[in-house]
């Protein structure tokens, strides 16, 4: 289907479409077997310019906002969505520097994402707080020019091979959510250690890992967003990133479709190929429309989104503001129904059509050496992470009513 | 550092059809391509960029007004310039002339970027014409050296180049000053995917565009009169027919049925 793309959002998707289908499709059981960090493939990333498709260009990006970072994902997952985490946890970094940083924090850390020189990793999970930020135990204690942090995170996605990381600790216990503040942490600070590395069902290109912050002394202009401010930042995000969720899981769907297809044009049984079973064909039918209504959705939001994203960065050039303030003054409407209804509804139809690619596939679906068994396995995170989809639902329903008495 | 690639846009295929009729190559209704093999040459001469400050690289085809297409797709990959030589008198042309029309190019482009070259850069062969006559050929014209078949540069500064050259039975180091020719080999490197930023920069690339007379070409040097070749004929070789199965219950009887069949062959 047409969706109207820009020539650059055309490039970029068909430049990630062929690195997907010529370099990651042949090496993909590698990584999911033995769980290594796909370095080649980061580097064909990098020399081809997609890290940075969504990053300012004053800041070595390409001048795109999420849709260029959903076409940049949803093409690379379609072949794993386990390596596309090299690009999607990158951008859950940036985002909180693109919308809550100073100028500075922004010239410092910003083009070397951009470029894909160092990767980025976001973490806010801890043992007793995962949906549940505001109960953080993770401390930040500001000692003359830095703050002192100790405590556990876990869960951290692109675990050690990121190099830059927005972190979550609390600078006020007492104050609960207000008490919550992000940070930027650099890979090799005294302190910041890595822990258990995590054995996980699907995405296993990409490490996961513990980090132990013991003592770790992290500068005061490190601080992003203000003190108490978390809360803020980590939403503020998470409108913004969770379509990179949504794209990741489309991909993956679109990517399970393509292997499933293929194998039921082939495969023959009772003198007619399966796929033109009238049964199999209510199935294709039923993948294709929810994938494509998916794909809908998330463009047409992204676009929407985009629109004030765009604006609102150029005026914080010229302001000195944050982008995100800039987005509140431009607008008074949030992104967080919508942004939480692309990651809702991508997710689920992902795992709903990636569970029937392998029923249509048969046995043969079922097995390690076919690849659709991946996609199913690759599809559940996303129902779960940035957000669990209870917790998605929580939000829009919240907002529906909101929006209600607002009218009313 | 200035490094010339020579390439030519081919069929987007690698089983080339002859046509049985006139002998020579189908060529209507295929989409073309940068040939493959020097898709490598432009990755190595990227890296080299990559490697050795100050370089450039400038991308040099022969062929119909169509074919600038292929020099803004070596642009997509990296390299910085591309100059087309495309004249009507440089049609038919054999490997001969090829080579002579390109080497007057390539001096022709050190005149006009005021940089000499230092390095020429072509794929081993064709996947349509399958000589490899161009490399060596644009050499002696340049007379400067050249290694064919090269599958690694391992050193390269301003006044040598040293490479190892893929052989049958082995791996030749050889080391040249420059200016100097190399044909690359597939094992050389692994192209790299066209990147956004080269994608943007094709597409706004001016490409200066140079007849026979804009590269001072001898009239009668290029294209079909100034080719030396004559075609007698070329055909496609007749597909190998499968081999013929012994058959028998046990490993005796098979082979006693294959020296039988042998014998009746008059082979033994």
């Amino acid at each position: 289907m047409n969706y109207f793309l820009t020539e650059e959002q055309q490039a970029i998707q068909e430049t990630a479409r062929e690195i997907a289908q010529k370099k990651i499709k042949p090496v993909r059981e590698h990584y999911d077997v033995t769980e290594e960090y796909p370095w080649p493939i980061v580097e064909e990333l990098r020399k081809a310019d997609l890290f940075g498709v969504y990053f300012p260009t004053q800041y070595g990006g390409l001048g795109g906002g999420g849709l260029e970072l959903c076409l940049a994902v949803e093409e690379i997952s379609r072949a794993c969505g386990g390596i596309a985490l090299t690009i999607a946890c990158t951008a859950l970094c940036a985002f909180p520097i693109i919308l809550f940083g100073t100028p500075e924090q922004k010239k410092k850390y910003l083009p070397d994402l951009a470029s894909g020189k160092r990767l980025g990793a976001f973490t806010i999970t801890e043992p007793e707080a995962g949906s549940d930020a505001t109960a953080t135990r993770c401390s930040a204690k500001l000692e003359g020019n830095y703050y002192v942090l100790n405590g556990t995170k876990n869960f951290c996605s692109n675990g050690n091979a990121a190099e830059i990381y927005t972190l979550f600790a609390t600078t006020n216990p007492a104050r609960g959510a207000r008490g919550l503040s992000a940070f930027i942490l650099e890979k090799g600070w005294p302190g910041l250690s890595f822990g258990k590395k995590e054995v996980k069902m699907g995405i296993r290109a990409s490490p996961t890992y513990e980090i132990n912050l013991d003592n770790c002394k992290v500068p005061k202009e490190n601080l992003l967003g203000g003190e108490g401010r978390g809360l803020s930042v980590a939403q503020g995000t998470f409108d913004i990133s969770r379509p990179g969720v949504a794209s990741q899981a489309l991909g993956i769907a679109q990517g399970a479709i393509d292997e499933a297809l293929a194998y039921a044009k082939m495969r023959k049984q009772f003198g007619q190929s399966i796929a033109s079973f009238q049964s199999s064909l209510h199935m294709i039918a039923d993948m294709s429309t929810q994938v494509e209504a998916a794909r809908a959705l998330l463009y047409s939001v992204t676009k929407a989104m985009d629109k004030d994203l765009l604006a609102a960065e150029e005026a914080a050039e010229k302001s000195g503001k944050t982008v995100y303030d800039e987005m509140k003054k431009n607008s008074s409407k949030r992104w967080t129904k919508e942004s939480a209804m692309v990651k809702l509804f991508c997710s689920d139809v992902s795992m709903k059509v990636t569970t029937d690619a392998v029923q249509l596939c048969g046995g043969i679906g079922y097995m390690r050496d076919f690849p659709v068994e991946k996609f199913m396995r690759d599809a559940k995170i996303t129902q779960i992470y940035e957000g669990t989809n209870q917790i998605q639902r929580n939000e829009i329903g919240a907002a529906v009513i909101k929006e209600l008495a607002q009218k009313g | 550092m200035h490094i010339v690639v020579c390439i030519k846009q081919t069929p987007a295929t690698a089983n080339i059809q002859i046509d049985p009729k006139t002998g020579t190559l189908k060529r209507e209704g295929m989409a073309a391509a940068i040939n493959p093999f020097d898709e490598y040459g432009i990755e190595e001469a990227v890296r080299i960029k990559e490697r050795v400050p100050n370089s450039v690289v400038s991308v040099v085809t022969m062929g119909p007004p169509q074919a600038e297409e292929s020099l803004r797709d070596a642009i997509s990959r990296g390299v910085d310039q591309g100059f087309h030589l495309c004249d009507r008198a440089f049609a038919g042309a054999d490997t001969y002339a090829t080579s002579y029309a390109l080497q007057m190019g390539i001096r022709k482009i050190a005149e006009f970027t005021q940089k000499k070259v230092d390095l020429i850069i072509c794929g081993k062969q064709t996947n349509d014409g399958d000589t490899g006559h161009v490399g060596p050929g644009i050499a002696a014209w340049l007379d400067i050296p050249n290694v064919a078949y090269v599958k690694k540069v391992e050193e390269i500064n301003d006044s040598l180049i040293r490479v190892h050259r893929m052989m049958e039975d082995g791996v030749d180091v050889l080391e040249m000053p420059l200016p100097a020719v190399i044909a690359v080999v597939k094992e050389i490197n692994e192209p790299r995917v066209p990147s956004l930023r080269g994608k943007m920069a094709a597409k706004k690339a001016v490409i200066p565009r140079w007849t026979a007379e804009d590269i001072k070409a001898d009239k009668n040097k290029i294209g079909l009169g100034g080719s030396p070749t004559i075609v007698a004929s070329s055909f496609n070789p007749p597909p190998r027919t499968g081999g013929v199965k012994v058959e028998g219950a046990t490993p005796e009887e098979k082979a006693k049925n294959l020296v039988a069949k042998l014998l009746e062959m008059k082979v033994l």
